[in-house]
Parts: C-alpha cells; sequence; structure tokens
C-alpha cells in the first residue's frame, strides 16, 4: 500500500534490523527493563550496524541515508515494546547526536558524534528543568562566560540517559539568550539522580544538577545565543520520530490483541466474533492507518526538505493521542491478562502514557498549532 | 500542500471550477435549498464548461482525466455550504453513472453517458428499499423475463436524484431464489410507465430531492441489462469503492470548509472585550480539528492514489468512509457552538452543514457496515492483498509472548492432501447447510454440507454453489494467500448458484 515510499533496499533494511532486534534485543528486554536501564554494550552492537547514524554523513561514519530508514528504525523499535528501550537509543541517536551534527564545529564532530554514531559514547539532551518544561524561554540554568571557560549553575530534570550518558547537551542561559552547550559527565560539578517512574523502565531518566561546572569555551556548540532556534529546528524531526514511533506503537498493540482474540474464547467462542469488540478493532485499525498515511506523506515532505512545524506538531499530537487510546482499549480486550505483566499490554499501556507529554505536551502542540490556524502565524524554514 | 497528487494543470482547473462555482452556483444556493430544487440549467452549464465527466473516456464527450480531477471536483462542490448541492452530481458522476461505463453495453453508453457528461441528463442509483438498506443481498424488487423485457415490479427508498432524475440504475432480483447471485442492475427509466415517485421530506440535503420510487408492472427492455444477469451484487461491490472514496472527500472538505468558516466568525466576534479567538479553549479545539481534519485529508488522498493507480482497495475505502464522515459529524457540532446562539439561526451557514452533515455515517453505507466491512478484513484475513499484513503477522507469531505459528501457510500439493486438510479443519467449522463444488475444470472438490459437518470427496455432482477457479488459485485460497472476495471481484473466481454458500467460504479456510 506504501510502495510509493519504499523501495527494495528499504524493505531489506526493516527485515535486517527486526531480526537483528529479534536476536539482540527483545530476548533481553525483561532483565533491562527490571535493571532501570539499558546496558552500554547493546549501543556498540548498534553502532557496529550502523543504526546509530543512519540521517549523519559517511564522512562521520554515518550512513547518509535517506529519512525512510529513521522511519523503519523508530517503527521497528516501537515492535520490541519497550518504550525505555527506544528512548534510550532515540535520545542519543536523534537528541543529542542531531544537534552536534548540524551545529558542531569539526572538532566537536570529531570527538563527539564520530563516537557516538560507532556507539562508544552516549548523550543525552537536557531542556527541561524543575521549575519548568514547557516554557523553555523560561529556563534558568545559567553558564556565565569566564576567562576560558563558562560557569554553569542551575539544574535539569526528567532527562533520558541523564544518568549514564558521557556528556550532556544542556540548553543554558547566556544572558538574555539560550546557548546550548555539550558538558562532559566527568566534569567536577555534575551530579545525577536517577527517578523512578510510572513506565519506560529501560531507559535512565535524570535529574542534573550543575554547581559551579567549569565548560570549556570550544564547548558551546553553534553560536551564542541562538539555542532556542536551534531548539526549535530539531523539533520537526523530533515530533515527526515521535509521530512514528506513536504510531507504530498503536499498531503494534493491535496486532498483538489481535492474536490474542483469537485465542481466547468466551460463551464458547473466539472473544473475536463478538461484535461491539469487533467494531472497536475496526475503529481503531482505521485510526492507525489513517495516522500512517498521513505521518508518511508528512515523511515524504521532511524528505525532500519541506519545512513542517504545523503538520509535525499536528501529527505528534494525533499519533501520542492515538497510542494512548489504543494502549487502553487494547488492553480491555485481555481482560485481567491485560493487567498481568506476563502479557505484552501492561507495558504497552504504561510506556504510551508518556506520549502526550514529553517531547512537548499535547497542550504545547495545541498551542503552536493554533497560532498558526487560527492566527495565521507562520514559522519560517 | 499535497504537490504529490496536484500538478499545476490540476490547480488551473480547480480555479476555474472555483471560479464558476463562486458566480453561478454560491449566490442561488440559499433559493435552492428553500425550493427543495436544484434547476437544470446548471447541470448544463457546468457540461458545457467540461466540468463533468471529467475522468469518462472521450467517445462519450468526457476528458480521460486522471482521478485528480474528480477530487478537485468532489472537493470543490462540497464546498458551496450545500450538501445536497454536491451529493446530486456526485450521485450522477460517482455513485451511478460508473455502472453502465464500467459493465453496460455500448448502446447504453452511447444512449446515456452523453447524457450526464453533457449536463443534460440526470441518474440515480436505486439499491435502497423500504425493507433493505444496509442488507442489500435482502432486496425485493423483482425483475422477471418475458421475451425482449423484464417486468419489474417492487419499490425503493431514500433515493437521490428520485423525484426530477431521468433515469435510475436499479438494483433488481432477477432471480428471486438465488440470493445476492440473483440481483441485477437494470436502467430504468424515470417516465417508463409504472414508475412512479414520492417526495420524501427530510432533516437536511434539503437542495436534493430524495424519492421513494414504486415499479408497478414496469416494462424494461432487455437490452437495458448492465452487464450479466446475476452479476448485479460484485457490480455493485465493486462501485461502491469509489461512492465510498467520493464521500470522503465530500466529508473532509466540508469540514474544512466549516472550520475556515468558523475561524472567520472567531476572529469577528467578541465576547469579555476579545474576540473569542483568544479564548484558549476554543484555539485548542481548533487545533485538535484542524489536525483531524489534515490527517484525515492525507489519509483519504493517499486512498484515492491508491484507487488512481487502479488498485483495488476495499479495506482502504471503508476506513476513509467511516473516518471521514464521523470526523465531518464533529467537526459539524464543535464548530455551530463556536458560533453560540447564532449557530442555530439560518442566518449562518453552519446550521445547514451540520444538518447536511448528519446523513454522511448513513448514506452510502453505514458506519456500523463500514465497521463490518472492515471487522472482516482485519480480523478475519490472515492475507489482505498486500503482503505488509503477511510480514507483520509473522513477526507477531514469533513475538515470545504469543504461541507458535499454525500451519497456515504450508501449501498442500495434491487434491488429497487438501481434502485431509480440510477435513481436519472441517472439525471445528459448522457445516455449511448446502453444498459447494469447486470446479478445477479437469477435477472436482464436493464438499456435501447438509448434513452435521462437511464431507469432502471428489465427486462431480451437481451442487447449490459451484466455484470455478484454477487449482493453484485454490491452494492460495486456503493457504490464506488470496482472499476469496478479492477473487471474485478480480475475476480468479466465478460463482454460479447460491451466493450464500460462497459467503462461507471464509469460515471454510479459517
Ligand atoms: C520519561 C521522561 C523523559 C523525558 N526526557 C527528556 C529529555 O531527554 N530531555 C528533556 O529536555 N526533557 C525530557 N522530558 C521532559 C518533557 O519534555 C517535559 O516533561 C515536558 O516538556 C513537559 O514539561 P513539564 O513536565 O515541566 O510540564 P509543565 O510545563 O509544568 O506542564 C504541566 C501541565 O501544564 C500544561 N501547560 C503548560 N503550559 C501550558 C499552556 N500554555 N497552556 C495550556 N496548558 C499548558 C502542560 O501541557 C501540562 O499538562 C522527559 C520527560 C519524561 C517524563
Ligand atoms: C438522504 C439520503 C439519501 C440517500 N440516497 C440513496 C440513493 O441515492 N440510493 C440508494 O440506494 N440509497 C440511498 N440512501 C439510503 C442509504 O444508503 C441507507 O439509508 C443506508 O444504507 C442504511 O440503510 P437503512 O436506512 O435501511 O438502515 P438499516 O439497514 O435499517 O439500518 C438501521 C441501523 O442498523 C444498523 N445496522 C444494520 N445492520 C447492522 C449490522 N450488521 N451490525 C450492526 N448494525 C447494523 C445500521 O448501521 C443503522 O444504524 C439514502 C439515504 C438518505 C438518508
Amino acid at each position: 500500500m506504501y510502495d510509493h515510499y519504499f523501495t527494495e533496499e528499504h524493505h531489506l533494511f526493516r527485515q535486517s534490523l527486526r531480526s537483528f532486534l529479534q536476536k539482540e534485543v527483545i530476548p533481553h528486554i525483561p532483565s533491562w527493563e527490571e535493571a532501570g536501564e539499558t546496558p552500554r554494550s547493546i549501543y556498540q552492537l548498534f553502532g557496529k550496524m550502523g543504526y546509530l547514524g543512519l540521517m549523519q554523513p559517511s564522512r562521520y561514519d554515518g550512513s547518509d541515508c535517506d529519512f525512510w530508514f529513521t522511519v523503519i528504525l523508530n517503527e521497528e523499535l516501537a515492535r520490541v515494546n519497550s518504550g525505555g528501550f527506544s528512548a534510550a537509543i532515540g535520545a542519543h541517536a536523534y537528541l543529542a547526536l542531531t544537534h552536534i551534527g548540524s551545529q558542531g564545529s569539526e572538532l566537536q564532530k570529531q570527538k563527539y558524534l564520530v563516537p557516538g554514531i560507532e556507539g562508544k559514547t552516549i548523550g543525552c539532551l537536557a531542556i527541561t528543568e524543575p521549575g519548568g518544561g514547557s516554557d523553555v524561554q523560561a529556563l534558568r540554568t545559567t553558564a556565565t562566560r569566564q576567562a576560558g571557560h563558562y560557569l554553569v549553575n542551575g539544574s535539569k530534570t526528567f532527562i533520558t540517559n541523564g544518568v549514564n550518558s558521557d556528556y550532556i547537551i544542556a540548553a543554558v542561559k547566556t544572558g538574555e539568550g539560550i546557548s546550548m552547550l555539550i558538558i562532559d559527565r566527568d566534569t567536577p560539578g555534575v551530579s545525577a539522580t536517577a527517578l523512578k517512574k510510572l513506565g519506560w523502565h529501560a531507559s535512565d531518566t535524570g535529574e542534573i544538577a550543575f554547581d559551579k561546572v567549569k565548560v570549556p569555551l570550544e564547548n558551546l556548540l553553534g553560536q551564542e545565543n541562538q539555542g532556542f532556534l536551534y531548539i526549535m529546528k530539531h523539533f520537526v524531526l523530533e515530533r515527526l520520530t515521535l509521530a512514528v514511533g506513536g504510531m507504530a506503537a498503536a499498531a503494534f498493540a493491535l496486532e498483538v490483541t489481535l492474536q490474542y482474540m483469537s485465542e481466547r474464547t468466551a460463551f464458547g467462542r473466539p472473544i473475536n466474533r463478538f461484535q461491539v469488540l469487533r467494531h472497536r478493532v475496526a475503529q481503531m485499525a482505521s485510526e492507525i492507518e489513517m495516522n500512517k498515511a498521513f505521518i508518511y506523506t508528512l515523511c515524504q515532505r521532511f524528505q525532500d526538505g519541506d519545512y513542517l512545524v504545523k503538520e509535525a506538531s499536528m501529527a505528534k499530537l494525533l499519533a501520542t493521542q492515538l497510542a494512548d487510546k489504543v494502549a487502553t482499549e487494547c488492553l480491555q480486550m485481555f481482560g485481567g491478562y491485560g493487567f498481568m505483566e506476563e502479557y505484552p499490554m501492561a507495558r504497552i499501556f504504561r510506556d504510551a502514557r508518556l506520549g502526550t507529554i514529553g517531547g512537548g505536551t499535547s497542550e504545547i502542540m495545541c498551542e503552536i498549532i493554533a497560532k498558526m490556524v487560527v492566527d495565521g502565524k507562520g514559522y519560517g524554514g | 500542500m499535497n504537490t504529490y497528487n496536484f500538478t499545476e494543470e490540476h490547480q488551473l482547473f480547480r480555479q476555474s471550477l472555483k471560479a464558476f462555482l463562486e458566480k453561478e452556483v454560491t449566490p442561488h444556493i440559499d433559493q435552492w435549498e428553500e425550493d427543495r430544487r436544484i434547476p437544470r440549467e446548471i447541470w448544463k452549464k457546468m457540461g458545457a464548461m467540461g466540468f463533468l465527466g471529467l475522468s469518462y473516456p472521450e467517445e462519450y464527450g468526457g476528458l480521460g482525466l486522471d482521478f485528480f480531477y474528480d477530487v478537485i471536483f468532489c472537493e470543490e462542490t462540497s464546498k458551496v455550504f450545500s450538501g445536497g448541492f454536491s451529493i446530486t452530481q456526485m450521485v450522477v458522476q460517482y455513485m451511478s453513472g460508473p455502472y453502465i461505463l464500467k459493465h453496460g453495453s455500448d448502446k447504453l453508453k452511447q444512449k446515456y453517458l452523453p447524457g450526464i457528461i453533457s449536463g443534460e441528463l440526470i441518474s440515480c442509483i436505486g439499491i435502497t428499499e423500504p425493507s433493505a438498506g444496509s442488507d442489500v443481498a435482502n432486496i425485493k424488487t423483482t425483475a422477471r423475463r418475458e421475451g425482449d423485457h423484464y417486468l419489474v415490479n417492487g419499490s425503493k427508498t431514500f433515493i437521490t436524484n428520485g423525484v426530477y432524475g431521468d433515469f435510475i440504475v436499479a438494483v433488481v432480483k432477477t432471480d428471486s431464489e438465488a440470493g445476492s447471485a440473483g440481483i441485477s442492475l437494470l436502467v430504468i427509466d424515470r417516465e417508463a410507465e409504472g414508475v412512479s415517485a414520492t417526495k420524501l421530506k427530510k432533516l437536511g440535503w434539503h437542495a436534493s430531492d430524495t424519492a421513494e420510487l414504486s415499479f408497478d408492472q414496469v416494462k424494461v427492455p432487455v437490452e437495458n441489462l448492465i452487464g450479466q444477469e446475476g452479476q448485479g451484487f460484485y457490480y455493485l461491490m465493486g462501485g461502491l469503492q469509489l461512492e465510498r472514496l467520493s464521500g470522503a472527500i465530500g466529508a473532509y472538505a466540508a469540514s474544512e470548509t466549516a472550520l475556515d468558516y468558523s475561524l472567520a466568525y472567531m476572529a469577528e466576534r467578541t465576547a469579555f472585550g476579545r474576540p473569542i479567538n483568544r479564548f484558549q479553549v476554543l484555539r485548542h479545539r481548533v487545533a485538535q480539528l484542524a489536525s483531524e481534519i489534515e490527517a484525515c485529508k492525507a489519509f483519504v488522498m493517499h486512498c484515492a492514489r491508491l484507487h488512481n493507480d487502479g488498485q483495488y482497495v476495499v479495506k482502504e475505502c471503508s476506513m476513509a468512509k467511516l473516518l471521514a464522515t464521523e470526523l465531518s459529524d464533529k467537526v459539524m457540532y464543535q464548530c455551530l457552538q463556536f458560533f453560540g446562539g447564532y449557530g442555530f439561526m439560518e442566518e449562518y451557514k453552519i446550521a445547514r452543514m451540520f444538518r447536511d452533515s448528519r446523513v454522511g455515517t448513513i448514506g452510502g453505507g453505514s458506519s456500523e457496515i463500514m465497521r463490518e466491512i472492515i471487522a472482516k478484513m482485519v480480523i478475519d484475513d490472515v492475507d489482505y492483498r498486500s503482503s505488509s499484513r503477511t510480514q507483520t503477522r509473522t513477526q507477531t507469531q514469533t513475538h515470545p509472548t504469543t504461541p507458535k505459528p499454525e500451519t497456515r501457510n504450508s501449501k498442500p500439493e495434491t487434491l488429497k492432501s487438501i481434502i485431509t486438510q480440510l477435513e481436519k479443519r472441517a472439525v471445528q467449522s459448522k457445516s455449511l447447510g448446502k453444498s459447494l463444488k469447486f470446479d478445477f475444470g479437469e477435477k472436482q472438490l464436493f464438499i456435501d454440507g447438509k448434513g452435521e459437518k462437511n464431507d469432502f470427496s471428489l465427486k462431480n455432482e451437481a451442487a447449490d454453489c459451484t466455484v470455478k477457479i484454477s487449482f493453484e488459485n485454490f491452494q492460495k485460497l486456503i493457504s490464506g494467500k488470496l482472499n476469496p472476495m478479492n477473487a471474485m471481484i478480480g475475476g480468479d473466481l466465478v460463482i454460479e448458484g447460491d451466493m450464500g454458500v460462497a459467503m462461507k467460504l471464509q469460515s471454510l479456510f479459517s
């Protein structure tokens, strides 16, 4: 149905990725979920396979692939059924590395991008603070320029890979504006605490404190006070991948559910014979298909270089709402087993809950969309 | 937006159609709604402008264009604030005309197509009857052959264009005993003796005339039969996809119009000292609706693209119809709310849009029927045409939390082994209640389902229903690689006799 987007190469990539995940990741998910983190060794394996630098240029060890490979990666990650694992990979490969790949100097790219793509080092992106996440411009962590370095004070929270990563790409206030700094984990004054959370168990989410941290001036990413623009620019990619992830998670949940419904019997027949359940499935399948067609249309335009602030926000809004709804309704189909860890639904359900919060809440998506649709505001490319 | 589907020529076409509608249609809509009727002159004008018969072949006066011109036609005619206006011509162009074009004889095409393309003739599709709507196979109108004509008796209801139209593509039973295999399509002239119509009053779609038609000993020439006798049900199954797709286009286009219309109002209306578009809850509601419309449009466009590529997309068209018409209802409801009390007044067009939208989830197959179709494809089918489904299925099966795959994909080699396999499965499936024969040409597989269970043998006896299919396709069918419905429509499988039995094929193989 989507042959106009995917070539033979894409299909082969999907196949090999799927069997890789099947072999190297899926069997370990329960223990990583239990441990509350994703081990370094799997980043290295991902790096070896070339999965961490799909969109990065080959001169930094990337694969120079078109955007569809990233779409496939995110779709297949959803089938692993561990929001935490997908997030751990995503926060490194798509949040941290995107900023370095895009704004980094040659030196920074050699130092962070190349080993990052190889899976030897892990990064994270730290924007949210205890005092506020939605209102990015109000962040309070400061970086004061001194001879040879910035002096950074403040804290970040809810940061994926915030405990185990090797460096932090932090949004900081430099005077009036926001700038992006690369802060090495082992710099004196950096400390982190792991947070306990509802879902996403396989990823470590940290609160990070910066206490008089001296960061070399050369660790400034791009230009001073341009950070807000960089963040906004990369939000499109982030939201599009989150939309892909939400849609794929919903599709996976339904797939697992269909299988269960064909096996479970009640009142003498498989539960997939009950009309109300069948119609609920039909409705969900339709909404998933619609989201998919919408997201793919946008992916094609993104690949062609369109700047899609409004559309990516719309897709993120709808796909994460959908994932939430599908997870809730599919869990219902499992009856009591839906509540048991033995079956996949419980994790799908709790992991889906973050979709409408992380990466800009649904309310913030609506704010952006409303500005464009109601006020006719445009965001330039 | 949508630059992938629309070229510059498409855009030019859109502009000229839009300009025409603005000048010749929009100013008169209120009057036509009031009159409960649209004057014929407007269709002739549109015909003369080349706006009708866009994708019909040139030999009948059409333009032979791609489907995206039709998309534009459906979109723009749905933006004039009158569902009754747009449905009139959509019924002609996309819901009745195509049956003649696709399955009709040369003579029928010559007689009727030039007229609907020039705007001189208005056609109807007559499926629904007072006692059967969703359950099409159960219609009661009969056409009994007598020499060179059929004698038609029965009635139809809710027929759009049924009062002022010129002819009806009518769904009739030429064999009342044969279930859906006795269904045929006949062209019946509205003026033929014995045809009478009553105009129905309705909630919305005021500009469109809706009729209850009755046929009392109507003589219809045999040459008015569309295609073959007994094939009407398949023709309908095929044709309904286009009907649903055009309905989906109309629904999202009307939703877009309603939202634009509301945004203009919200910018002007003030409350508590500011324009109401400053209130956050309203803004977020707009954002949500705008997103859903955008997504829905992209999906319908995707279906349109598949349709344009000649793919037969039952599942997608049903999904599109379901989602777009449900969305339209939601959009109209919420948009009306933005207007406050004015939303309830005829002075603003949102009241009309609200009532016109309401038929979307009922006509052309209700939402429940769409979900029935989708559920059958999503839940009961192992494989639905595209290979992606097979892929995902296989993967689910290897997922640790799900059980081992069944032997579904193993391909039985000989008839004997097939019988053994079927017998195994038949233990679980209910007996057919009738006899069924698969005819592979040289060999036959006979299933006697008249007793407690289904009995399989290689007898070549007369059966209640005979399915002609190649052995190769039969293997695909039972291994789940070929969907019976698709095979039927694609001509890979021909059914003679009782359709009801054939409808149970699915249960036999699953
Ligand atoms: C597991 C997890 C991982 C995360 N990973 C990262 C990461 O790697 N890096 C990172 O920087 N951040 C990360 N985040 C943070 C995430 O992006 C923020 O939680 C999110 O942006 C919301 O910010 P907040 O939590 O401060 O909520 P707040 O901004 O305090 O919002 C609270 C509520 O108010 C609503 N609200 C706020 N403003 C408005 C408004 N103008 N109108 C209407 N409603 C409004 C919000 O929608 C929300 O419902 C992560 C969060 C979680 C839970
Ligand atoms: C304004 C208007 C114009 C129309 N134009 C035409 C036209 O031009 N030509 C034409 O042929 N028809 C036309 N129709 C008829 C339309 O297609 C039918 O109304 C529709 O198919 C539903 O059939 P019904 O009204 O007989 O409802 P019924 O079939 O009686 O259904 C009643 C209710 O039961 C539900 N239902 C039925 N079966 C099931 C099931 N298996 N599971 C769950 N729920 C079920 C339905 O969804 C519906 O909610 C028009 C209708 C209207 C209102």
